[in-house]
């Protein structure tokens, strides 16, 4: 069984990000990048799988030339190769245009499974897993505690705010993992050693035959209009219990809409 | 065109990977749960066994015996990196590489390597390395442990002190050094001879009170005529004190590592809280006081660091490496101490709490200038070596 583990370089999480005023796109050299923490669950999911079943663990990303940092990090995990798409036409490309993107390569190559991590920590829209299911008309399975897969089925447990699902579609499918589902393990260096090694394919718009007015900040459906530094965090509020105390606290969770 | 050769401390890309699969290591794995386990002084089992997992006992050993094929220097930036978060659990995998499995590796048989470097690799198994009586430490010649070969068997007698991971639930062997005999001129015979865990006569005592280094395993070790098979003799029979030196010079390098890393500690935290901590309306880190203090502090930890990356880079090209690994030891062990001491004062009375890491930091620093030879062994050392 093949799998390809979509990831994401994205800033460290617990940096403070920054937009760039000219085009209000994240400032990504101002901050450490990391690979999407989400995405590490997928690429968890997908060695263990292929240690189930056998089959190749490819990882695809988007993204500009440090990006594939992220790549060499899922392959000293243990995935196979590497797919990074880079071109200079991505800046600034949505959800909508990075789906694009991602059918495209997805197209070039052989899978049973497409895994994705749940959201990207930057971008936050947790939609690319379907849309990219979407155009290539696949099916798919989203937010996935636990991934089963027996002959040319996938079986997806879900939780949900309504109880438990059982999802389960036959192959080709892509599916979309929240972190829940296993640990991630860290990279050995043998693995490290070994990742310099694997094979990565680099591929840009014109080997996918996208233009470049379907991608980046042209091609994409959504764009910022304006933005503001997060207001300074305000003081917390005190309670004081004078035998009323959680009657008051029941007031003020119920005042911001909490309960 | 003329080749130019100049000094490159950058680290390449694969060891750069390793120390930040470590630093996240430390950060995730042992920095939530080590703050209790010191108050209690309880060896970090879990820890150890997920360090074990992510192949960090195996990292200077090659492939075939279950090692990670990386070198001696990857081992130093773990060491790094997790002391910079804390030093029993550094301490617990550099006396478990340098000193448990590397006698093996180095002078064992094939046999024994097959035997135990799969396992030691793994972190299964930990192995000590017995050589502190409680007559000696640094006067390693003064060895009053004997074994004595009947038949095929050593009968062994004696005690050891201050013996690291010598009675955790992963213990496998305590390879201990011990008088064989009298060499032509008149000296002890050294030799090391590997003890299995559970042989009878070996008694483990219950593990020291000490001051820092609180979750590292260390007990003093009795032998009582204790019998091991001929075989289990580790290295040629009187090579035993010599071995141990090669194995020394090379775990300065390590201590000063791991010193290197306790030092960045101290800067890390301080850097952390000084930016936080507002008195007089304002970050402390803004007065001068408090902020030339922490600049003293990186340099401390940089100039250590530039020490040990000397000495291990000669050591791994093949050169003489005794003096580097002396100036690396003696100036990140001091840097330790220092930082410790400025971390805790920039702290104020948090820093003499156990809330604070710089507190652990504080205990922790002291033994980096006694252990794997005193500041004063360095001193001499570097003076020796010199020509004094």
């Amino acid at each position: 069984m093949n799998i390809v583990v979509c990831v994401k370089q994205v800033p460290d999480s617990w940096a403070e990000k920054k937009l760039n005023p000219s085009d209000s796109t994240l400032d990504r050299d101002s901050v450490d990048a990391v690979m999407n923490e989400l995405d590490e669950y997928a690429v968890e999911e997908a060695l263990v799988l292929q240690e189930a079943h056998g089959g190749e663990v490819t990882i695809l990303t988007m993204g500009p030339e440090k990006a594939g940092e992220t790549i060499r990090k899922a392959l000293s995990m243990g995935a196979d190769k590497g797919v990074h798409v880079v071109d200079a036409g991505l800046h600034g490309s949505d959800a909508v245009a990075t789906s694009a993107v991602l059918a495209k390569a997805l197209g070039t190559l052989e899978w049973d499974l497409v895994i994705f991590g749940i959201e990207s920590t930057d971008a936050r829209m947790s939609v690319v897993p379907a849309m990219v299911a979407e155009r290539l008309g696949s099916p798919q399975l989203s937010f996935a505690t636990k991934v089963d897969v027996a002959d040319s089925t996938v079986t997806i447990q879900r939780q949900t705010e309504y109880g438990f699902d059982t999802v389960e579609a036959k192959t080709p499918a892509v599916v979309s993992v929240v972190e829940k589902i296993n640990e991630p393990r860290y990279p050995s260096f043998k693995g490290i050693m070994a990742a310099k090694k694997k094979p990565v394919t680099t591929l840009t718009l014109a080997d996918l035959g996208l233009g470049a007015d379907e991608v980046g900040l042209a091609g994409s459906w959504s764009a910022v209009d304006e933005f503001a530094a997060r207001p300074p965090r305000q003081a917390g509020s005190v309670v004081k219990d004078e035998g009323d105390g959680g009657v008051k606290i029941a007031e003020y969770l119920a005042g911001q809409k909490f309960i | 065109m003329v080749e130019v050769r100049v000094v490159d401390m950058r680290l390449s890309e694969e060891y750069e990977a390793l120390r930040k699969t470590v630093a996240e290591f430390a950060h995730d794995v042992v920095a939530p749960v080590i703050g209790e386990l010191y108050e209690r002084g309880e060896f970090p089992a879990d820890v150890v066994r997920q360090m074990g997992r992510l192949g960090l006992f195996g990292l200077p050993f090659p492939e075939e015996y279950g090692g990670m094929g990386g070198d001696y220097f990857a081992l130093c930036l773990a060491l790094e990196e997790l002391a910079r978060v804390d030093s029993s659990v550094a301490i617990t995998l550099e006396a478990g590489v340098s000193l448990g499995a590397m006698p093996i590796y180095r002078f064992g048989t094939e046999e024994q390597r097959r035997e135990w470097l799969p396992r030691l690799a793994a972190g299964e198994v930990l192995g000590a390395f017995g050589l502190t009586e409680p007559g000696g430490g640094t006067d390693a010649g003064a060895t009053r442990t004997t074994a004595v070969l009947d038949g095929d068997t050593w009968v062994i007698n004696g005690s050891k002190a201050f013996i690291t991971n010598s009675g955790t639930e992963f213990t496998g062997f305590v390879t201990v050094t011990a008088v064989t005999g009298q060499r032509p001129d008149g000296g002890k015979e050294i030799s090391s001879i590997l003890v299995p865990a559970g042989t009878p006569g070996f008694s483990v005592a219950p593990g020291y009170s000490k001051v820092g280094w609180r979750c590292s395993d260390t007990h003093e070790l009795s032998f009582t005529d204790v019998r091991v098979p001929a075989a289990n003799l580790v290295g040629e029979r009187g090579r035993g004190y010599a071995q141990f030196l090669q194995i020394l010079d090379e775990g300065r390098i390590a201590i000063a590592a791991l010193s290197t890393g306790l030092a960045q500690g101290c800067v890390d935290e301080s850097v952390r809280y000084a930016n936080t901590r507002e008195a007089f309306g304002r970050p402390i880190g803004r007065n001068q006081a408090v902020a030339f203090m922490v600049a003293d502090m990186e340099v401390r930890a940089s100039t250590s660091r530039l020490a040990y990356y000397d000495a291990a880079s000669r050591m791994l090209r093949g050169e003489p490496f005794k003096r580097q690994a002396a100036v690396a030891k003696l100036v990140a062990s001091e840097a330790a101490m220092d930082n410790a001491r400025a971390a805790t004062q920039v702290h104020g009375g948090y820093g003499f709490t156990n809330d604070y890491a710089v507190g652990r930091f504080y205990r922790d620093a002291k033994i980096l200038e006694i252990g794997e030879g005193t500041s004063e062994v360095q001193r001499m050392l570097i003076a020796r070596e010199l020509g004094l």
